[in-house]
């Protein structure tokens, strides 16, 4: 990292575990229990984010739900436009999601653009009973009518600024961080 | 990631990495086919143009259900229903496609390079599915994801390549490909069948069947081209069969995981006996035309682009 970047520190390990163990109670709450919720995690950080929700929902009411992990890059609006191709990764939702309950998990909300994808996605999958969408983080700026059900931490930014979501699983450590663009 | 290259010619062009994002794509691609509904919306407005000059199946029927699974809107062109036959030129029907805009042109043709100088007149990416004797890199990027998924990897693997090598295309895009991926080529067949010279390729070669598939991981047979062949390069097919069919006893020579490949279509009973090609134990036929949809939804994917 260098110096003169300016990052801010917004949320720690400890602080993105409470707001998961928050959701995930969130979640048993709104659809009373865990019957017929499944879990689809967007890639990449969507996908641990969804696996811990797992874990600590599995904690709380004994038994696993099923977790599915999505790629969109097929959906995105700009593919064809676009002349960067984005590495395509694995898309395994190795379960019907007919007349299932099915929770979005992903970790920065901003556009909504990636959420339209996801949504058109997991309707090409089967046809679900409702699609909720879980995030750690909301930064606003959203450019289509979408909102989230569950929120880790509504954090308001300006445009030049860039949130990430650094997760063990992929960066070494867990922690939110805004940094101001350059 | 896209790659930098306009048109897919052959294997000898890729590199190793592009061959390897190539494969990785194409591995994300294979879920596609096994969903309900099997189309997404990725090439929405692009136009694919399958240009044969030559009789095909699989690769024809590949290439369509690509396209089509990726949303592009896919056009086919045989030569027989085609102004080819009132004796329009390749440049000139390459031309008038071009002038409709299509994004991507599939072609196969008899002669070698053909490929080659459609990409040099027009604007329009090209994929080579196959030019003669020389090329049909599709068929190899297929078979060494066949290959990969099987065996979890291509470096160090033994490959036999048995038949007409000469006529092959399959053959020498394997050749190139397999080599670049660190995999060992034996190749075999009768000596009319092989080309002078072709150890350059750094390959290693038989006469004899059962010389080459000593060990081998993989062998892959080759159909006896009987449309190519000016002049009769062998006696019978009765006598070739006796001497380069892969059968239950001769195949005991390969390792015992050996994996069996066949390009298609397979003449049954001449390169390959039926048993082996049936056995589920040993034949990844079916397992190769699979993985070939996903190949081409892979390079449709990476060569399609903006006009930045």
């Amino acid at each position: 990292m260098t110096e003169n970047r300016n990052i801010k520190i917004v949320m720690d390990s400890d602080g993105i575990d409470r707001c998961l163990t928050r959701i995930a109670y969130e979640i048993l709450e709104k659809n009373k229990g865990k019957e017929n919720l499944v879990l689809v995690g967007i890639r990449t950080g969507g996908v641990y984010l969804a696996e811990r929700l797992q874990k600590k929902i599995s904690g709380i009411e004994a038994g696993k739900i099923p977790l599915g992990i999505l790629d969109i890059t097929l959906y995105r609006d700009d593919i064809s436009t676009s002349n960067k191709k984005p590495r395509l990764g694995k898309t395994k939702i190795t379960f019907s999601l007919d007349n299932k309950k099915v929770v979005l998990v992903d970790d920065v909300l901003f556009t909504g653009r990636t959420i339209r994808a996801a949504m058109d996605a997991l309707i090409d999958f089967g046809r679900p009973k409702m699609i909720q969408l879980a995030v750690l983080i909301d930064r606003g700026h959203r450019e289509l009518p979408i909102r989230a059900d569950f929120v880790g931490k509504n954090l308001p930014s300006s445009l030049w600024e860039a949130v990430s979501v650094n997760l063990v699983e992929k960066n070494g450590i867990d922690e939110v961080v805004i940094e101001e663009g350059t | 990631m896209k790659l930098e290259k306009k048109d897919i010619l052959g294997m000898k062009d890729l590199t190793v990495e592009e061959i390897n994002l190539i494969l990785e794509t194409a591995e994300s691609f294979l879920e596609i086919s096994t969903r309900e509904i099997k189309k997404v919306p990725t090439l929405r407005g692009k136009t694919i143009i399958n240009l044969f000059y030559e009789a095909s199946t699989r690769t024809r029927t590949s290439f369509e259900i690509a396209g089509k699974r990726l949303s592009a809107d896919t056009v086919n062109i045989s030569a027989s229903t085609s102004s080819v036959i009132k004796g329009e030129t390749l440049i000139d029907t390459a031309r008038n496609l071009e002038a409709m805009n299509p994004d991507v042109i599939v072609i196969r043709h008899s002669a070698a390079g053909a490929p080659h100088l459609l990409a040099s007149l027009v604007k329009q990416s090209i994929i080579n599915a196959g030019d003669g004797a020389h090329e049909h890199p599709t068929q190899a990027l297929l078979d060494m994801m066949t290959i990969k998924e099987k065996k979890g990897k291509i470096s160090g693997l033994k490959v036999a390549i048995v038949g007409d090598i000469t006529h092959s295309r399959v053959a020498r895009s394997n050749i190139y490909g397999l080599s670049k991926m660190g995999a060992q080529v034996f190749l075999a067949g009768p000596a009319t069948m092989l080309p002078r010279n072709i150890e350059q390729m750094g390959v290693k070669v038989y006469n004899k069947l059962e010389d080459a598939i000593v060990g081998a991981d993989v062998v892959m047979m080759l159909r006896i081209q009987l449309e190519r062949q000016k002049q009769n390069i062998f006696p019978s097919l009765r006598e070739y069969s006796q001497h380069y069919c892969l059968n239950r006893s001769n195949i005991k020579r390969a390792k015992k995981d050996v994996i069996v490949m066949h390009p298609g279509p397979i003449n049954r009973g001449v390169e390959i006996s039926p048993d082996i090609a049936d056995d589920p134990s040993y034949s990844v036929i079916l397992d190769q035309v699979n993985k070939g949809v996903a190949v081409r939804m892979a390079l449709l994917y990476l060569l399609t682009g903006g006009n930045e």
